[in-house]
């Protein structure tokens, strides 16, 4: 297959998996009810996955990810905005790279 | 319910206004990934694309990491179902609302939840609403703010040809970072986490591909579940 082709059948299966988690949710609560225990465990869910997702990069690169990540997290919390704590890793990571050569 | 649950065109208007000032960090999101998909070899016809039919952040950023060619096709859906699981339990949660509205209504809100308006909606349902229109509404808004801002940072990425020179492929880990930091809970939160970061760094030096997305994942969720078990509890 091209790889034209396979994007394209990429794209449609991801939003047909993404549909499905969308919908399944309202499907299965109106038949059947979510015990509260599987409930509370599908709750680390989000945050494990993100925590996984960015790891290897945080810990196993140069130290200017790790401290532009540790920028990241403290304005993020100061400021509560997304696009203010994205700018300012950026900044950090840049800064970082410059200062050691990373 | 005392009051009955309504979906109608108040509803929708309602919830649009009230998410714009959401969309402002949702473009600036997606103007990143917008950004970002010429780097991973993706046009900007199949972005605008991707953003337009799987409208998740996440997920889509996590798939232009591995972006690679041949495609890895089904990684990458079973990525998405993974990292998109949340949906399930958002959805579930909507139920009191939308659990009497027709199914068109129903299933055709539920495209356009996202997190979000999601939580914009819950809170407006807290608050006495009634219009199940608002979750329309409010996602519409965060639709066109993520779809035109794929647009527009796919069109601007050409003129940057060496983002990591200026630091901007650091601009995915920092927006997971500070999507992090609002989903923390409490002090539940730092054995799990702790233990998906171990997992995720130790797979990504000794499995090939993504595997360290889910190893990682799984690993912090069994944690998870172990720390919440009764006999834990008693310490």
């Amino acid at each position: 297959m091209s790889d034209d082709t396979l994007a394209i059948l990429a794209i449609a299966g991801m939003a047909a998996a993404t549909y499905f988690t969308r919908a399944s949710g309202l499907w299965l609560a109106r038949r059947f009810p979510l015990s509260p225990r599987v409930a509370a465990i599908l709750e680390y869910v989000p945050g494990t996955v993100i925590v996984s997702l960015i790891a290897p990069t945080v810990l196993t690169r140069s130290p200017a990810e790790a401290i532009a990540a540790g920028v990241t997290v403290l304005v993020s919390i100061v400021t509560g905005s997304l696009p203010i704590a994205m700018t300012a890793g950026v900044a950090a990571v840049w800064l970082g790279r410059s200062v050691i050569g990373g | 319910m005392a009051e009955e649950v309504r979906f109608d065109l108040s509803g929708v208007r309602a919830g649009f206004v009230a998410c714009l000032p959401i969309t402002v960090s949702v473009f600036a999101y997606g103007f990143v990934f917008g950004l970002l998909t010429g780097q991973a070899g993706i046009d900007i016809a199949k972005a605008v694309m991707m953003s337009a039919l799987v409208f998740a952040g996440s997920a889509q950023f996590v798939a232009l990491d591995m972006w690679v060619s041949p495609l890895p096709v089904g990684a990458l859906v079973l990525t998405t179902l993974i990292i998109n699981l949340r949906h399930v339990l958002m959805g579930a949660a909507l139920r009191p609302w939308f659990g009497s509205l027709s199914p068109g209504a129903a299933y055709g809100s539920m495209f356009f939840m996202t997190d979000e308006n999601w939580a914009l909606t819950m809170r407006e349902f807290m608050r006495g609403g009634r219009n199940a229109g608002f979750l329309l509404g409010s996602g519409l808004a965060v639709f066109l703010a993520w779809v035109s801002a794929t647009a527009a940072g796919a069109a601007a990425g050409g003129a940057i040809r060496d983002p990591a020179a200026y630091g901007l492929d650091f601009a995915f880990t920092a927006v997971f970072i500070a999507l992090l930091v609002g989903l923390w809970r409490g002090r539940s939160d730092i054995l799990p986490w702790l233990a998906a970061a171990a997992a995720a760094a130790a797979a990504a030096a000794f499995v090939p591909g993504k595997w360290y997305i889910l190893i990682g994942s799984l690993a912090g969720t069994a944690i998870g579940a172990w720390q919440r078990e009764p006999a834990r509890d008693e310490r």
